[in-house]
C-alpha cells in the first residue's frame, strides 16, 4: 500500500469564497437532508463514476477529508486533481491497495480506521463507501468460469469483506456500500453479477442486525442502470445521469437509510419484479 | 472500452435521430489511437447545437462526455485547465463558490467546454467581453493521424484561430485552458424594462450598453405595429448572506428541475397557441418590471429550469434562426424579418433581440461580430418554414448578415459563403478526418 501526499495545494489560495457549513445550511429543505454530512469520507473503488460524483457531493456538503482507495494510481491521481480543484480546502488522498485480498483489505481499513487513526478520530462524522465491481458483460462471464470467479470475486466477494473488515474495526459512523437492482431477482441477462450483488445485500442485512443499537450504521445502495463514461457506448434509453443517482445515493447514506434505491422508481419496479411467479418470470425476456 | 455502439442520435432541434457509431473517449491518452482506428467522425458533447454541426449520420460520433475532470485551477489568475468535457455548468458551480466564474457564458450552462470553444459561443455581454475564445488561454487538439497540436492567442495561433469556432473539425479538443472571471458571488442585480417598439429598444440598449455588463432582449414576434419586448440589463453584484435557491444546493443541483415529460403528437408551440403564448410571456415578465437580485443561474439560463424543452415542438422538430446583422441596415432588417414572421403566423415565443460589440471575433468561422442579433425558433412544419427560413435568408443576404453554424441545419451555400468569407483559409486547417453532416453540406467534406 502506498499512500501519496495531500492533493491541491497549489489552488488553497483560492479557498476564501467557500464555507462547508454555508453549503449545508443552504442545502437543508431537500429530502435527505434530515442527516448528516461526514466529516470525512474514505471511498473504496473510488475511480467508479458513481463513487467519483458522491465524493464530489460529499465534499461541496462539507466534508473536508477524502481518502480514495482503488486500483489504478494514475486513475486516482487524476480524480483527487478534480476534486484538489473544486475543493481547495479540502485534504484528498490517494492509496493503491489490492482490493481483493483479505489481508490487505484488514490492513487498509485497520489504518483509516483502527484505534489512533484520523478516522476513528471523526467517530459518527466517518462515511465509508464501497463502490467497486466489475463491469463484465454476463456473455463473457458465462463462457468462462475463470471470468465468472473474477466477477463473483471482484463485485460480491472482495465487497463484503470491505465492509466486514470495517464493521469489525470502526466504532461510529457510516458505512455504505453499492450493491444493484440486479441482486434483487437472478434472471438471465446478468446473473453472475446479480448473483455477486446479492451476496452483499445478504452481508449489509446481517450487518444490520449484528450492530442494531450501536452508532454504527450499514447502507446498502442499489443503483439502477446509469449513465456513465463505461455506459456511453451503450444504448442511452433508460439510463438515469451518474450526478443524479449520486445525489439520491448521498442523501440516503448521510440519513442512513438500510436501504437506498437510487433513482427511488427502482423500489417500486423491483417489489413488482420480485413478485413475478417464476414459471411466468422465465417466460419473459428481460 | 472504446467500442462502438450503433445509436440514435438527434441534435437539440430533433430534426432527425439517425443512428451513428458512438465511441467514447475514454482518456486523451487514449485519444490518438480511438482517433486513427475509428475515423472519419465528428465529435459530440451535449447535442444542444440545433443542427447538424455534430451530427454524422451512419458514421463514427466520438463521445468526449466523460472527459469531465478538472486539471488544475491558479488563484492568482484565474486560468482553469480542464478536460473537454467539462460542463459550463460545473464551471459555474464550482468557482462562483470561490469567486470566480466563466467571463462569457452562453444562454444554456448545459454545453461542454470544448463545445463552447467549437462554436465560439457567446452570449449576453459581446460589447464587454468578447465571445467564448476571447478567455481561451490554450487548446490541445489530437488529430486524426495520431498527431497533437498545442495552439493558444500566440503559440500556433494561426491553429488557435482555425480552432475557435472550427466545428470540432480542426482536431478532437482534449484538454482547454481558460480565464474565468473575479466575481463577488453568484448574484446580478437584474433589471427588466418594457419596450414598446424597435427604435425604443435600440435607445433603451444602446444606453444600456455603458452601465450594464450584461444587456439582452425577448421580443414578441407576433405583434403587429408597435414591437414590444422585455429588455433585461444586469452587473454582478455582492449578496454574501443571501441563501442559494433550492436548485443552486448541494443536492437540489444534482436533481435538477422539472423535465419535459413526453414528446406531444404534434408541436405545443403553433398558431392557434402562439399569440397566446407571447402574450402570456410578456404579462409575466412585466410583473416583474424593475430591479432585483438574482441568482445567476434563472439570468443566464432561464431555459435550463426545464430539462428537454426541446420536446415541446412535437416529433418533427423545430428550426432556430439565428443572425447578425450590420447596425446601419439591421433596424430595417429585423423589422422586415419581423414583418415576414408576423405574416407566416409560424415562430415562438423565444424571440431574441440583442446589440452585438463593435469587435471581430477571434475565430475564422465564429459567429459574432458588431451588429444586431436576431433569434427566432420555428416549429418544423415542412414546406412552409423551409419558404419562411428562404425568405428570411434573403433579408439577411441583402443587409450582408450570416447566420449561427451551430443553430442551422439548412442555410444554403452561397449564405454561408458570404457570410463566413474566410471558409476557404479554414480548410486548409481542417483534418481531413473530421467530417460532420455540415461540413459536408457546407464545407464539401
Amino acid at each position: 500500500m502506498s499512500t501519496s501526499g495531500k492533493s491541491g495545494a497549489g489552488s488553497r489560495a483560492g479557498a476564501g469564497g467557500r464555507s462547508g457549513a454555508g453549503a449545508r445550511a443552504g442545502a437543508s429543505g431537500s429530502r435527505g437532508n434530515s442527516g448528516v454530512w461526514p466529516t470525512d469520507v474514505v471511498v473504496v473503488g473510488a475511480t467508479s463514476a458513481i463513487a467519483e460524483q458522491c465524493t464530489r457531493l460529499w465534499l461541496e456538503g462539507g466534508a473536508s477529508t477524502a481518502l480514495l482507495i482503488g486500483r489504478s494510481e494514475e486513475g486516482l491521481a487524476r480524480i483527487a486533481a478534480d476534486l484538489g480543484v473544486r475543493f481547495p480546502a479540502a485534504v484528498v488522498t490517494t492509496s493503491v491497495v489490492d482490493l481483493v485480498s483479505a489481508s490487505s483489505i484488514s490492513a487498509t481499513v485497520e489504518g483509516f480506521a483502527g484505534a489512533g487513526s484520523a478516522g476513528a478520530a471523526a467517530g459518527a462524522g466517518l462515511t465509508v463507501l464501497v463502490a467497486h465491481g466489475a463491469m463484465t458483460e454476463q456473455e463473457v462471464s458465462q463462457a468462462s468460469l475463470t471470468a465468472a470467479a473474477d466477477v463473483l470475486t471482484v463485485t460480491g466477494v472482495s465487497p463484503s469483506l470491505w465492509i466486514e473488515a470495517c464493521a469489525d474495526t470502526m466504532t461510529a459512523g457510516t458505512i455504505a456500500v453499492l450493491g444493484s437492482v440486479a441482486g434483487d431477482r437472478g434472471r438471465r441477462k446478468n446473473y453472475i453479477y446479480g448473483a455477486a450483488k446479492a451476496l452483499i445485500e445478504a452481508m449489509t442485512e446481517g450487518l444490520q442486525h449484528r450492530l442494531v443499537g450501536s452508532p454504527l450504521r450499514v447502507v446498502l445502495v442499489k443503483p439502477g442502470p446509469t449513465a456513465t463514461p463505461m455506459t456511453a457506448a451503450l444504448p442511452q434509453k433508460g439510463l438515469a445521469p451518474v450526478a443524479a443517482v449520486a445525489g439520491e445515493i448521498v442523501a440516503g447514506v448521510n440519513a442512513g437509510r438500510p436501504v437506498v434505491y437510487a433513482p427511488l422508481k427502482w423500489k417500486l419496479i423491483m417489489a413488482v419484479v420480485r413478485t413475478i411467479p417464476a414459471p411466468l418470470f422465465n417466460k419473459l425476456d428481460f | 472500452m472504446s467500442a462502438a455502439s450503433r445509436q440514435k442520435v438527434s441534435s437539440w432541434g430533433r430534426l432527425s435521430d439517425a443512428e451513428h457509431d458512438v465511441v467514447a473517449i475514454t482518456s486523451a491518452a487514449a485519444a490518438p489511437e480511438i482517433l486513427t482506428r475509428t475515423a472519419p467522425g465528428i465529435t459530440r458533447g451535449m447535442e444542444r447545437s440545433y443542427g447538424d454541426v455534430a451530427l454524422n449520420p451512419g458514421g463514427t460520433l466520438w463521445d468526449t462526455r466523460g472527459l469531465n475532470r478538472f486539471l488544475a485551477f491558479d488563484a492568482e489568475t484565474g486560468i482553469l485547465t480542464c478536460e473537454p468535457g467539462v460542463l459550463l455548468r460545473d464551471i459555474q458551480a464550482t468557482f462562483s463558490r470561490q469567486g470566480w466564474m466563466l467571463a462569457v457564458t452562453p444562454g444554456t450552462s448545459v454545453v461542454t467546454v470544448a463545445g463552447a470553444v467549437a462554436n465560439d459561443v457567446h452570449g449576453k455581454n459581446h460589447s464587454t467581453r468578447g465571445t467564448f475564445a476571447d478567455h481561451v488561454v490554450s487548446i490541445t487538439l489530437v488529430r486524426t493521424d495520431g498527431s497533437q497540436i498545442v495552439c493558444g492567442p500566440t503559440e500556433n495561433r494561426e491553429w488557435f484561430v482555425a480552432t475557435c469556432g472550427g466545428l470540432g473539425l480542426t482536431g478532437l479538443i482534449v484538454e482547454v485552458s481558460l480565464r474565468l472571471k473575479r466575481v463577488p458571488g453568484p448574484w446580478l442585480l437584474a433589471e427588466n424594462i418594457a419596450y414598446q417598439s424597435l427604435p425604443e429598444f435600440f435607445s433603451i440598449s444602446d444606453d444600456s450598453e455603458a452601465e450594464f455588463e450584461h444587456v439582452v432582449s425577448w421580443i414578441d414576434i407576433t405583434t403587429d405595429g408597435g414591437r414590444r419586448g422585455i429588455l433585461s440589463r444586469a452587473n454582478v453584484t455582492p449578496s454574501p448572506h443571501r441563501p442559494l435557491p433550492r436548485d443552486a444546493t448541494v443536492l437540489g443541483g444534482v436533481r435538477g428541475g422539472p423535465t419535459f415529460p413526453v414528446v406531444p403528437p404534434f408541436s405545443l408551440v403553433n398558431k392557434a397557441t402562439l399569440p397566446a403564448l407571447n402574450r402570456a410571456y410578456y404579462r409575466m415578465q412585466h410583473l416583474s418590471l424593475g430591479s432585483s437580485v438574482v441568482h445567476y443561474k434563472p439570468f443566464f439560463y432561464p431555459l435550463d429550469a426545464i430539462q428537454d424543452w426541446n420536446k415541446a415542438y412535437g416529433p418533427r422538430g423545430f428550426f432556430q434562426h439565428q443572425c447578425v446583422l450590420p447596425r446601419p441596415v439591421g433596424v430595417e432588417a429585423v423589422a422586415e424579418m419581423l414583418g415576414h414572421v408576423r405574416a407566416s403566423g409560424q415562430g415562438s415565443f423565444l424571440g431574441v433581440l440583442k446589440t452585438m460589440g463593435d469587435r471581430e471575433p477571434i475565430g475564422m468561422l465564429s459567429y459574432p461580430r458588431p451588429g444586431v442579433n436576431l433569434t427566432i425558433d420555428f416549429p418544423n412544419l415542412g414546406e412552409s418554414t423551409l419558404a419562411l427560413l428562404a425568405r428570411l435568408d434573403s433579408v439577411v443576404s441583402q443587409a450582408g448578415g450570416r447566420l449561427y453554424l451551430a443553430k442551422d441545419a439548412r442555410m444554403p451555400v452561397p449564405l454561408f459563403q458570404a457570410g463566413y468569407p474566410r471558409w476557404q483559409e479554414f480548410m486548409q486547417y481542417k483534418d481531413p478526418g473530421m467530417s460532420s453532416e455540415m461540413s459536408r453540406r457546407l464545407l464539401g467534406s
